[in-house]
């Protein structure tokens, strides 16, 4: 599986950090960081988390 | 014989999600969705927001529907005016009828409108894609002096806009003692009051409206104290109705939006359910209390859950599912903050704890139902949602408490 999160659309709203801490974090300096190729197991907290995204700005892809 | 299809009343944010799910659930057959609007679904939140400002564009607002949608139907400018539920049909403002293998309905919500006497013309509500174009117009003439009636979220939003357009008076006027408190109690009531004060936004609470002064135009909001208030442009954001007349008579509790059981499914017939903000579901992660909900996140959890039953039923299979348990969340943008909620803080008013940071910075506040975590708010930046996901784990443990 691999996320890929446009980073023009993000406005940091952490709806995804919510959703799936285990991939998405926000770094020291409030930037949203996340793991690119997250385990199978995740993927249900990773579309909960592209559900929930509201500027729609993550895909899955595979 | 051609199978009938899934008919989808409502086609915003909610109808399309279902379309969506019921191809992601397995669903091949013909889906239908029928919207009084003329637009294709487009997405709400920004209308008080980013596009009201002009920051956005009203052509940034429309969902992209996924590719397993390519094929469905849709019949835009077009109203159900009437569901016959036995007979699973529906007729439609065009005259039409159509039988239907199922039904969803997604017909949201309508702003109430005040009651009292005066004129109508300057008065603005915020729902629609034309209702913020209208808004957006009123706004943008210069000098406004513009008066919101109702302190709730989206009085509030429209009123940090309005600002951010340069009113020349921004007054936000409730019966209660402070905004937004019917959700989220007084502690971050009285902080966003303090927060839109400093911002320039001026309040006239504890007051209600008693009519509208003008002639054919609205110049003033007169106020239960005897005060008026000079206004060029009146947005009254003081709630909504949910769209249910079409299914009327049918027997069903429409009392406050559409009733449904704990899978969503309507008047006890598993062919039909409710979706979005319309439906008034009973939520088995709190007290199983049927209300609805009209947060951006329940048109997908919804979808999701109904789509999976309404599939199983339609393939003579059984669903499996646990009873829905969403965990509702919800945002908004005002100034330059941001609200963020977890969880189901009005189910917690009485017990609010400072989990983290201070309420006049960034803070995570908590509300507790008989001692136990049952939502949060983080009101300020990044710092106060990346608190809030600290306390995933307990908001999702099961089970939880029953009233
Ligand atoms: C201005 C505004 C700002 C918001 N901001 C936020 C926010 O910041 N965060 C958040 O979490 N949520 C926010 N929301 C709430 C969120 O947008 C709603 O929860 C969501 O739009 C609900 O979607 P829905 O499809 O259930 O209902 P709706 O979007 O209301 O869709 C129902 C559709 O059905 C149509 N319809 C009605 N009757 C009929 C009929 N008889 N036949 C055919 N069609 C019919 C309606 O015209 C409409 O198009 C906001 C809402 C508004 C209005």
């Amino acid at each position: 599986m691999q996320v890929v999160v446009d980073m023009n659309k993000c406005q940091d709203h952490g709806q995804c950090v919510f959703a799936a801490p285990d991939v998405f974090s926000f770094d020291e300096t409030g930037r949203l960081a996340y793991v690119a190729d997250p385990d199978e197991a995740l993927r249900a907290d990773v579309e909960e988390a592209a559900d929930v995204c509201p500027l729609q700005a993550i895909r899955i892809e595979g | 014989m051609s199978t009938a299809p899934v008919v989808v009343a409502g086609a915003s944010m909610a109808g399309l999600r279902t379309a969506e799910q019921l191809r992601a659930a397995g669903w091949t057959g013909p889906i239908t969705l029928v919207g009084d609007e003329p637009h294709a679904p487009y997405n709400r939140p920004p209308l008080s927001k980013e596009v009201l400002a002009g920051k956005a564009g009203f052509d940034s607002l429309a969902f992209r529907p996924r590719a397993a949608v390519a094929d469905v139907e849709w019949r835009l400018g077009t109203s159900v005016v009437r569901a016959d539920l036995a007979r699973q049909a529906v007729e439609l403002s065009d005259g039409g009828s159509l039988s239907y293998t199922a039904l969803v309905a997604a017909t949201g919500m309508r702003p109430r409108r005040l009651r009292c006497p005066g004129p109508t013309a300057g008065r603005h509500t915020v729902r629609t894609l034309d209702d913020a174009q209208a808004l957006r117009e009123a706004l943008t003439a210069p000098g406004v002096r513009v008066v919101v009636v109702g302190a709730g979220f989206i009085g509030c939003e429209v009123a940090a806009t309005a600002m951010a357009l340069g009113a020349a008076e921004v007054t936000v006027v409730d019966p209660l003692p402070l905004p937004m408190a019917g959700p989220l109690g007084e502690l971050l009531g009285g902080a966003l009051k303090r927060r839109h004060e400093q911002r320039g936004v001026r309040f006239a609470l504890g007051c209600g409206v008693t009519g509208f002064e003008g002639e054919g135009r609205v110049t003033g909001v007169a106020l239960a104290d005897g005060r008026v208030l000079p206004a060029d442009v009146v947005v009254e954001s003081v709630g909504s109705i949910a769209n249910t007349e079409w299914l009327d008579g049918n027997g069903l509790d429409l009392a406050d939006g559409v009733l449904t059981d704990e899978h969503l499914r309507v008047g006890g017939r598993p062919e039909v359910v409710a979706v979005g903000d319309v439906a008034r579901f009973p939520n088995a992660r709190y007290d199983g209390v049927p209300r609805r909900v009209e947060h951006w996140s329940i048109p997908t959890d919804t979808a999701k859950h109904a789509a999976r039953v309404l599939v199983a039923h339609l393939a003579g299979t059984q669903h499996g599912l646990d009873p829905f348990a969403p965990l509702p969340t919800f945002w908004s943008d005002q100034h330059d903050f941001r609200l963020q909620s977890f969880g189901a803080p009005a189910l917690g008013r009485e017990d609010v704890r400072v989990l983290d940071g201070d309420p006049d910075g960034d803070v995570l506040v908590g509300y507790h139902h008989r001692d136990r975590l049952i939502g949060v708010v983080a009101l300020g930046g990044q710092q106060a949602a990346a608190a809030a996901a600290r306390y995933r784990a307990e908001l999702l443990r099961q089970p939880a408490p029953t009233a």
